[in-house]
């Protein structure tokens, strides 16, 4: 069921209507069952992966923490009959196993997703390298599966790291995988966390209600009059190369910019709305990431959950692994102290971004992306002395100014390397890119072409406006949350203004006849 | 939080919702069409319930009813009452559905049915769908209507708030939204659209021949349920085919239709093989746009022997004479040579027609 379509918004009105009517330890079960519902509406097969998901990683969490359970009592009771030694052998022994269950648990799930989403891209490379003719599966990705796996990972790995004890209610912990609003394009939420409140009891806020609708009008707005009035203009630049070069590239690397910003943050902004209207406190995604300064910033800022995700449980876990151990104490022998040190860290983040790369998507285009955005983040790095003493040299590095222009250079380098999603053509897209530097038609910015791209005047008005209300609401959460003072404005002001957001969206709102609203960019990953 | 302060913001919350709801009201009357300087034939199916009520014979079909038939003339040369529920590139299932809204207001004696939509065995155009159903008064009929015409791309929740459909209108509002907000124009004669300009016939394209000339079963099925709906009523069908040229009308069509009325004792009469011979038409003077609608005099002439023919071969009372008909139909025939004079003094000014009021 797409966000953008009037049954759901009828289905989060019965939801909202029952949630708060059935008795408060009920609530999570309602929950559930609305949840279930939701993701039905996706098909009976993609059910069937996500209660693959749910049951194996349930019960290896229960395993795993009946293993610890046990583990610690037999300590308990030996006491002072077991010695150091002993209690650590014993340790050793029993996380042997629980890696073990653990291991089972992750070759389950992730083979999954792999043999579901790299199939077929494997079979590209094996037929490419070979030239082999093996015909390609195209089996369909189940809904959200790439989010609900690593969410669900994300958890077994914490409780088999002990960081806290697993769900013992089968039913709460498939609430967990499967709550609905963060299941499109996440946030990829921790158990820890989201569990403090996903549980309840929840009495009716109106506050929190209130704000949790005005962050739901505001990820409409967002999704449906600025990126999908986009759409066909990224689609018509993007669809023939050939045609649109040089000043054409820019455009669709700001356009592109704009509308995988508002399509993504205007759905996480309804996920997080609906869950506040809910009571439910869901991990924020996005910190008005445009606003950075350098593209290591931009990364903790863009789709936080997934980049926390990967440093928590592959950066880490693989830096202080024995092999890299062994890489950094070779490299540091050989290479000397200065380079050695970097090495293993540099591996990693090698081997952290080809993986967010092939989470995106099995496709070269991908992989390049994350190769990229892994260069340009080591670059920064190696150069960063260089960039202090420049900064301690010119006073002028610590003025406003040169901090737009650090923004206007992280947003449009960020913007170059995300253009590779949409050619899907590496080589392609550095031609496209290469275009800028050999094609002389700037002038086409004010004779009219730019109205043949399937966008009006009035379209490019609408986009601007947009555009602008974003940067405003932006800037104004350097005091805080707009919300906040919003809901400290008369009640006349407040439903004023509602009312004035519902009617902008309604009437223009790219959607209906020749627009897909339903599809958010972030679905297909 | 106390009772006074729930009661209160509920009280809000519903204030609130109720100006949203005018707001959108509002939003939706300004963006749908106003059909006054465009497309000017979505006015029709909505202004049918103005004259609904009285008439003897209903005609159903598209724009071969429309534009080819005059209530005006049968009822002055007959005394027939009569009225016309077309719209363009009406389907059969648009025709059915208003055929059964129709008999929500009055009972015809005679429906007469134009079966050129018989070719058409799928929905066409969103467009078409929309001219035809977005006139219709709300109903289960209508309903019915909408769940058979939509095409994949449409929703009914668009038929139900229009705004939904016409909301990307903003960037073409003009005066005429703002001027036709409340009220609207008469576009047509109890369904008649006139036209009184004259583009003869100078070229009839060669008809391909056609690789499956079968209607399709839905055709089949509908034309089934409305004769059925008529005979359950006690209303003759007759079925017609208009005298127009253009879509062309293959022998291996009629013979299909022929043999179903035949089979079901129903009249038809397919008048293009005696347009010219005996209703007179004259193809070089009596139609507007090259053979595809008959003009004003086309029509007139049409429905001269129509209005004979269904006299011969139907029990249609002759209501001329009677004081409160009269009254109303002079008030018809008013209007009628009214827009008549106001078309031919555009014409004679600017040398074409740019609309139909003529003005």
């Amino acid at each position: 069921m797409p966000f953008v379509s009037f049954g759901f918004i009828a289905f989060l009105a019965a939801l909202m209507l029952l949630y708060y009517l059935v008795p408060k330890r009920f609530q999570w079960m309602m929950l559930l069952a609305f949840s279930i519902f939701f993701y039905c509406f996706a098909g009976w097969t993609s059910l069937i992966f996500m209660a693959v998901t749910i049951l194996t990683t349930y019960f290896a969490g229960a395993v795993i923490g009946r293993m610890a359970e046990a583990r610690d009592s037999y300590i308990k009771e030996q006491g002072a009959a077991m010695d150091r030694d002993a209690k650590k052998a014993y340790k050793a022994k029993v996380k042997k196993r629980t890696y073990l269950i653990l291991s089972l648990c992750l070759i389950v799930n992730l083979g999954m997703l792999a043999v579901i989403k790299y199939t077929d891209f494997g079979i590209s490379i094996v037929n490419g390298i070979f030239r082999t003719n093996i015909g390609y599966l195209r089996f369909i990705l189940p809904l959200g599966i790439s989010f609900y796996i690593f969410q669900s990972m994300g958890y077994i790995i914490d409780v088999y790291r002990g960081k806290y004890a697993p769900e013992k209610n089968f039913a709460r912990f498939a609430l967990f995988v499967s709550f609905f609003p963060q299941l499109l394009q996440g946030p990829i939420s921790r158990f820890d966390e989201l569990s403090q409140t996903l549980y309840g009891p929840h009495d009716f806020d109106y506050q929190n209600f209130a704000k949790g609708a005005w962050r739901v009008v505001w990820g409409f707005f967002k999704k449906v009059v600025i990126a999908d009035r986009l759409v066909t203009a990224v689609i018509t630049l993007s669809g023939e190369p050939d045609v649109y070069k040089g000043v054409y590239v820019v455009a669709l690397v700001l356009f592109y910019a704009i509308q995988l910003y508002a399509d993504f943050t205007g759905g996480i902004d309804i996920t997080i709305g609906v869950a506040q209207m809910l009571g439910i406190k869901v991990a924020e995604n996005f910190d008005r990431p445009f606003f950075s300064l350098n593209v290591t910033e931009y990364w903790r800022r863009w789709h936080i959950t997934m980049g926390t995700w990967f440093k928590d449980y592959i950066f880490y876990p693989l830096s202080v692994s024995p092999k890299m151990l062994k890489i950094s104490k070779w490299s540091r022998e050989k290479l000397g102290q200065a380079i050695g040190k970097r090495v293993p860290v540099y591996l990693s983040t090698i081997i952290v971004w080809f993986a967010t790369g092939l989470w995106h998507g099995a496709a070269w285009n991908f992989i390049v992306w994350g190769l990229l955005n892994c260069l340009v983040i080591i670059v920064s790095q190696e150069l960063s002395p260089l960039y202090q003493r420049f900064h301690k040299k010119f006073r002028f590095s610590n003025t406003k100014g040169y901090n737009v222009f650090q923004m206007f250079r992280t947003f449009w380098l960020m913007g170059f390397i995300r253009v590779l999603d949409v050619y899907r053509d590496v080589p392609g897209t550095f031609r496209q890119v290469g275009t800028i530097f050999t094609t002389a038609n700037w002038g086409d910015l004010f004779n009219g072409s730019f109205l043949e791209l399937g966008l009006g005047w009035q379209d490019f008005a609408v986009v601007l406006a947009g555009c602008a209300a974003m940067l405003t609401v932006s800037i104004l959460q350097n005091k805080g949350q707009v919300r906040d003072r919003l809901m400290a404005r008369p009640p006349v002001v407040r439903y004023a203004l509602l009312i004035a957001a519902v009617c902008l969206i309604m009437v223009f709102g790219a959607y209906g006849i020749g627009y897909d609203s339903g599809a958010f960019i972030y679905t297909r990953f | 939080m106390n009772k006074k302060k729930v009661v209160k913001i509920i009280a809000a919350a519903l204030c609130a919702v109720l100006v949203l709801v005018l707001a959108l009201w509002f939003l939706q009357r300004l963006l749908t069409p106003k059909y006054i300087d465009k497309n000017e034939e979505g006015l029709l199916v909505k202004e049918y319930y103005d004259y609904a009520g009285g008439n003897d014979v209903l005609f159903i079909g598209d724009c071969e009813v429309y534009s080819n038939f005059s209530p005006v003339r049968l009822w002055q040369e007959y005394g027939i009452t009569s009225a016309i529920r077309g719209s363009p590139q009406q389907l059969i299932w648009h025709s059915y559905y208003m055929l059964e809204d129709t008999l929500r207001y009055e009972t015809p004696k005679v429906v007469v049915f134009n079966v050129l939509s018989m070719k058409y065995g799928e929905p066409q155009s969103e467009a078409y769908n929309r001219l035809a159903l977005d006139g219709m008064k709300w109903s289960s009929v209508k309903l019915r209507a909408v769940k058979a015409s939509m095409t994949e791309e449409e929703s009914l929740l668009s038929y139900v708030f229009p705004l939904l459909r016409f909301h990307s209108r903003w960037s073409d509002l003009r005066s005429e939204d703002l001027k036709y907000f409340f009220n609207t124009r008469q576009l047509s004669h109890n369904g008649y659209v006139m036209r009184i300009d004259v583009q003869p016939v100078d070229y009839i394209p060669r008809a391909e021949p056609l690789a499956d000339y079968s209607f399709a079963d839905t055709c089949w099925e509908y034309l089934d349920k409305m004769k059925d709906l008529c005979e359950k009523n006690g209303i003759q069908l007759v079925l017609i085919k208009a005298p127009t040229l253009m879509p062309h009308w293959y022998d291996e069509w009629d013979e299909q239709i022929v043999k179903y009325a035949s089979d079901n004792g129903l009249c038809y009469v397919n008048t293009l093989p005696i347009a010219e011979s005996e209703i007179g038409i004259d193809y070089t003077a009596d139609t507007f746009d090259a053979g595809q609608h008959l003009n004003l005099s086309g029509a007139e002439k049409l429905s001269s022997w129509f209005g004979a023919y269904l006299k011969a071969n139907t029990a249609l009372p002759n209501h001329r004479g009677e004081a409160d008909l009269e009254l109303k139909w002079s008030e018809k025939i008013d209007r009628y040579y009214e827009m008549a004079d106001a078309q031919a003094a555009q014409l004679e000014r600017d040398g074409k027609l740019s609309g139909y009021w003529g003005d």
